[in-house]
């Protein structure tokens, strides 16, 4: 079998290189006889060992055999080729080979991490080296396409984090989508009164990011909507997104807020979702009086009107703009994008899980996100810490690691509710003069200012015990404890059992992915962590890319963060859309299926198999037409295809019987 | 001077492939004029010792159709093999295994119980097996032995060149003639069919939907065909799409699909494993209890995608762990 | 050509794991990343996506020497290119009803979706696959002539045409 391409004197010259990866490899497999067992696989002309491959002098043992002739293909024995496939590609184009006449072959993931034992890891290594070498040869030089790049961005997600990103891409004066689901962007930080641990107040620093977010000549901000579908893909993404009906007509509505004093219910009668349920708001509201865009909305669940067909109308009567509009219906605004970044957020764990911490069974159990609306000056007491009997509480029990840290719930640290929690520890302190007692596992506190932060609240007089609590109860044991919340916990650091009774019951909740993450990473065709967490690209290389190339990632979707984290992400991400976007193009895997006419039968066997369209039907040729643009190198169609007229670019069927020959028969 | 000799043998096949030659017609004739036909037992009457008194590589060409199942079958084709300067395999059977290349479903025990113990033409009282070594009182007798496994006979001798079908086209063996007679041969290996799949051709083509998604798999003696549109679109297996073209397309003519019998393209190394990964691939839904349930149409997917090529397939035939084998 | 290495006492199986680049390619290295140990007897070639697999390449894997083959695949409804997973799985249900007509015993060929994040899963699935494999013994076709293994008898892909 010798039907071979681009080796200008028939005969391929295939040059093996296996990377020591220091002792990474060289720790468990034996590369020296890797080295000799390639000597003796057809075609090598080279087989040599390295202690890093990927480094300069590494990669100039390949351009050196490059340049005098010994070799014209490459096969790297090394880490996996989602590492370095880049690498090894970019040495041999700049030396003037084609970079497509090259294979690697994983010997570090796939082989000596996951062995111990030196016999079994070398015979594995020698099974892929040898699949490598004999698909190599039947690699053919290939061209990457470029394609341009449209240079609008969408950001998915209206928090902190897509707030940051849409301000840096449109400042470097790119066109922004910013599409947010709630009728306000802000999300979470919004919520908070302060931030820790400068304390600095947290409407003061968001709001005017907000406002900058509105005015922006570059941003186009579409509150209360939805990305529903995307299609295409780098540099040329379509998104369909869905605008839900506000009823009130944001180009005329300047926000005076009349219509909400004007409807028909004189007070509020619903459950405020800003405040998280612990207010009430009219079937006509704004969110918070910092809402961005200020604009009213009318929620046709609760709304008279809607509901009954019968209302007076008031909010429309009072309205001098005529902004209110029954009869607004849903819109799908069309957009064409070339990057997309999703800041999607999180949301809080759900205290009721955790049924011993009699959440949603005493009233005075609060979740951390509650009593960060009961401290926010704006919120529902007006900053001051109430029980539900108008008391302020003399003890409270913050309760830290709440849906984290958890076999039961979940395993990961939530990051930022030893902070918080500090944070409200603080503030509740400091506006009722409590006595306030954090039960914590660790304290975690990495971060700038961060410990001296905990250090100033020991110095506070806050209590603090080592101990997960086992139960929050009203059942009370001694006279003291009559009529309060009685916690129960292990002080470790005591080794005795403690019962502190409280009037207050803060529940520090870790953080979640969105309910409907999966559907959304689904939308956007992106993975997630085993948590549902957005999946990066590489956690240390590349913490804000996708594996879908042009999708980045911001914020906490992708895991529990803090506010500075996030923003430093989002920046991140902005850049990395610039970086992409500035180029101008993208360059393209030559991955793609070609047809080959002569062997076609027009059998179209292939045409409805392409998710994306890229095969059509050239009925006056009776011959399928693949559109190497729209392809994006799936093989799908290839493996349908009964004639074998279709190939695809690195995966031909040759080149695949090649590897698994190579893989099951040479050792 | 001497016309070039040409021989014509048969083993385990039906005796299509002798009608096929006979098929020619006139055309016969002609070749009877150019060549010397040798040996060709099943039209005339020679013996295995005339082949044997040819000198070696004297025949020009020899034809060999049917597969290689017996002792007496390879001991054929090798003498053959060593007096023929071209081996031609004629036909499905010989090329692929064809239709008794299926007895690889099952074992050589089990095809020898049914044919002598279980048919129901068999005397069940009075049941005789063969023997292959019998001593009577004139001698030793010997019966040639019937192999566990079926063979291509490029599995059992080199071949040169292959002519497809079941039986092949007319059309095919005329211009193997013609171009055996010109010599102007192809390179070894080759397949003397068109190299592209049945539906380049077929009548129906352009009533084949361009994004066709099948939700039933019907069968063509529970069906009422339409004799205009395409088999496939109706929901009938055919695998046209998956085999060589060549044959004029007679069973789609006649309302039938296309069972496969010229085997696949050049770019297809494993028939059967194809035709399923095409046909599976049209099953119209992503739901895998609705795919289960559409697929569960396709009866006998071995009989189905092997029908002609078992032998020549990557499994060979019925996997046997307890039978000797190895690597 | 190196000659195979003798195969010790304790039969090793040999697996072929057919790998999709976005997903369980991804949860093999993630595998690796975390030190997951498991037994050395799966190979991976890998596939851009699982709707890539020719059954041929299973069946091509068997005659080769494998003794069983692995194929992993991103989770119904998350494949990077959309449904390629789907038709992988069509090809899938029907070619096991095919394997079981050959006799060959159903655990040698696995489909598992695995997820990027999944690599604990990669290592109980071919941990798995190995011992049951290690259980069945040695997949023992009966062999081929050499040059028949080529394909269909036709030993190069000659394009020869209508002659």
């Amino acid at each position: 079998m010798s039907a071979v391409n681009a080796s200008p004197n028939g005969t391929p010259k295939v040059g093996v290189y296996v990377c020591h990866c220091g002792i990474n490899i060289a720790g468990v497999i034996d590369v020296t006889k890797v080295v000799e067992f390639a000597k003796t696989l057809p075609n090598v002309t080279v087989a040599q060992e390295y202690k890093f491959m990927c480094s300069d002098p590494g990669q100039e043992l390949i351009q050196k055999d490059l340049k005098d002739g010994k070799i014209d293909r490459v096969v790297v024995a090394s880490c996996s080729p989602l590492m370095h496939e880049p690498t090894f590609r970019r040495a041999m184009a700049a030396c003037g080979g084609n970079p497509f006449l090259f294979q690697m072959a994983n010997i570090r993931e796939h082989v000596s991490w996951v062995n111990k034992e030196k016999g079994s890891a070398t015979e594995k290594a020698k099974a892929l080296v040898a699949a490598a070498v004999r698909r190599v040869v039947f690699h053919k030089p290939l061209q990457k396409t470029q394609v341009p790049v449209n240079s609008d961005v969408l950001i998915v997600g209206g928090g902190i984090s897509g707030i940051h990103a849409a301000l840096t891409m449109a400042d470097a004066g790119r066109k922004v989508y910013l599409v947010e689901r709630e009728p306000t962007i802000g999300g979470h930080m919004a919520k908070f009164d302060k931030t820790f641990p400068t304390l600095d107040c947290s409407a003061c620093i968001l709001t005017p990011k907000m406002s900058q977010v509105r005015a922006h000549p570059n941003i186009t901000l579409w509150t209360y909507s939805e990305v529903a579908e995307i299609e295409g893909y780098v540099g040329n993404f379509k998104a369909r997104v869905r605008r839900k009906p506000k009823y009130v007509d944001e180009g005329l509505c300047v926000g005076c807020l009349e219509c909400i004093e004007a409807c028909i219910f004189k007070k509020g009668k619903f459950k405020d979702e800003f405040n998280v349920g612990l207010s009430l708001r009219k079937p006509i509201y704004v969110p918070f009086p910092q809402a961005t865009p200020l604009v009213a909305v009318i929620d046709p669940e609760t709304c008279a009107f809607f509901r009954t067909g019968k209302c007076k109308q008031t909010c429309a009567e009072v309205c001098e703009r005529k902004a209110i509009d029954f009869n607004q219906k849903e819109e799908i605004k069309e957009i064409n994008v070339g990057a997309i970044i999703l800041a999607t957020g999180f949301k809080t764990f759900d205290a009721s899980r955790i049924a011993r911490y009699g959440y949603g069974k005493y009233p005075t159990v609060y979740t951390s996100l509650e009593v960060e609306r009961l401290v926010n000056a704006a919120g529902p007491t007006g900053g001051e810490v109430l029980l539900p009997n108008g008391q302020k509480p003399k003890a409270v029990g913050i309760v830290h690691c709440v849906g984290s840290r958890d076999e039961k719930t979940n395993r990961y640290c939530s990051r930022v509710c030893c902070m918080y929690s500090l944070k409200l520890a603080h503030l509740i302190h400091e506006r009722t003069g409590a006595e306030v007692y954090n039960f914590y596992i660790d304290m975690r506190t990495p971060g700038k200012g961060y410990e001296e932060f905990y250090d100033r609240l020991m110095k506070e007089n806050v209590h603090f015990i080592r101990g997960r609590v086992a139960e929050v109860s009203d059942w009370a044991m001694t006279p003291e404890e009559e009529g309060k919340l009685v916690i129960r916990a292990e002080d470790t650091l005591v080794g005795a059992v403690r019962r502190i009774p409280v009037d207050m019951v803060v529940l520090s909740v870790g953080l979640e992915p969105q309910p409907d993450a999966d559907e959304v990473r689904r939308r956007f065709n992106i993975s997630c962590s085993t948590e549902g967490w957005f999946l990066e690209r590489h956690p240390k290389l590349a913490p804000v890319s996708t594996f879908t190339d042009g999708i980045f990632l911001a914020g906490a979707c992708q895991g529990p963060k803090d506010i500075p984290d996030c923003v430093a992400q989002a920046g991140a991400a902005a850049a990395e859309a610039l970086a992409m976007i500035d180029r101008g193009h993208v360059e393209l895997e030559p991955n793609t299926a070609f047809v080959t006419e002569e062997f076609c039968s027009g059998c179209k066997t292939c045409v409805p198999l392409c998710p994306y369209s890229a095969i059509s039907f050239d009925t006056s040729k009776n011959k399928a037409v693949v559109n190497g643009a729209l392809c994006k190198g799936c093989g799908t169609c290839v493996a349908a295809c009964p004639s074998g007229a279709l190939q695809q670019n690195l995966f031909t069927d040759e080149e695949i019987f090649n590897e698994i020959e190579g893989v099951v028969k040479y050792v | 001077m001497s016309k070039p000799k040409v021989g014509f043998y048969w083993c385990a096949s039906c005796g299509g492939c002798e009608e096929a030659v006979v098929d020619l017609a006139e055309g016969i004739l002609d070749v009877v004029a150019a060549v010397d036909i040798v040996f060709w037992p099943v039209a005339l009457d020679f013996k295995r010792s005339d082949v044997e008194a040819l000198v070696d590589g004297e025949l020009a060409v020899c034809f060999i159709n049917g597969a290689i199942r017996s002792s007496e079958q390879c001991e054929m084709v090798e003498l053959l093999r060593r007096k023929a300067k071209a081996v031609i395999a004629f036909g499905s059977c010989a090329q692929l295994g064809g239709i008794p290349g299926l007895a690889n479903e099952s074992s050589r025990a089990a095809v020898m119980d049914e044919a002598y113990k279980h048919a129901p033409s068999v005397d069940k009282g009075n049941t005789v097996e063969p023997i292959p070594h019998i001593t009577v009182p004139e001698g030793k007798l010997e019966l040639p032995v019937l192999w566990e496994t079926v063979k291509t006979l490029d599995q059992v001798i080199d071949v040169d060149y292959y002519l497809p079908g079941c039986p092949p086209p007319v059309e095919l063996i005329g211009n193997a003639l013609k171009a055996i007679l010109s010599g102007q041969l192809p390179p070894k290996g080759t397949v003397l069919a068109p190299d592209i799949a049945l539906c380049e051709h077929c009548d129906r083509r352009e009533t084949k939907p361009d994004k066709l998604s099948v939700k039933q798999f019907k069968r063509p003696h529970l069906t009422a065909v339409d004799p205009k549109e395409c088999l496939l679109a109706q929901g009938l297996l055919c695998l046209g799409p998956v085999t060589r073209d060549g044959c004029g397309s007679p069973c789609i003519k006649a309302n039938m699909p296309c069972t496969g019998c010229l085997g696949p393209t050049s770019n297809v190394r494993d028939y059967g494993a194809k035709a399923l990964s095409a046909i599976a691939s049209t099953a119209g839904a992503n739901d895998e209890k609705e795919m289960e349930k559409i697929l569960a149409g396709i009866v006998d997917p071995v009989g189905t995608f092997y029908r002609y090529s078992l032998p020549a397939s990557f499994l060979h035939r019925r996997y046997q762990p307890t039978a000797r084998g190895g690597k | 050509m190196s000659e195979p290495t003798q195969r010790s006492d304790s039969f090793e199986p040999r697996i072929v794991a057919f790998f999709c680049n976005w997903c369980t390619y991804t949860a093999a290295d993630l595998a690796g990343t975390a030190r997951m140990t498991y037994a050395p007897n799966a190979r991976v070639v890998r596939v851009m996506c699982s709707g890539r697999l020719d059954p041929q390449f299973i069946l091509a894997a068997l005659r080769n020497g494998a003794d069983g083959v692995l194929i992993g695949g991103c989770h119904p409804g998350d494949c990077h290119y959309q449904e390629g997973n789907y038709k992988a799985l069509r090809r899938f249900i029907l070619l096991k009803r095919m394997l079981a007509s050959f006799g060959i015993e159903e655990e040698r060929v696995r489909l598992e979706w695995i997820a990027a994040s999944e690599g604990e899963k990669v290592q109980r699935v071919i941990n798995e696959m190995t011992d049951t494999i290690r259980r069945l013994g040695p997949l023992r076709l009966e062999p081929l002539p050499a040059e028949a293994a080529e394909g269909h008898g036709q030993k190069v892909a000659v394009h020869g045409g209508a002659v």
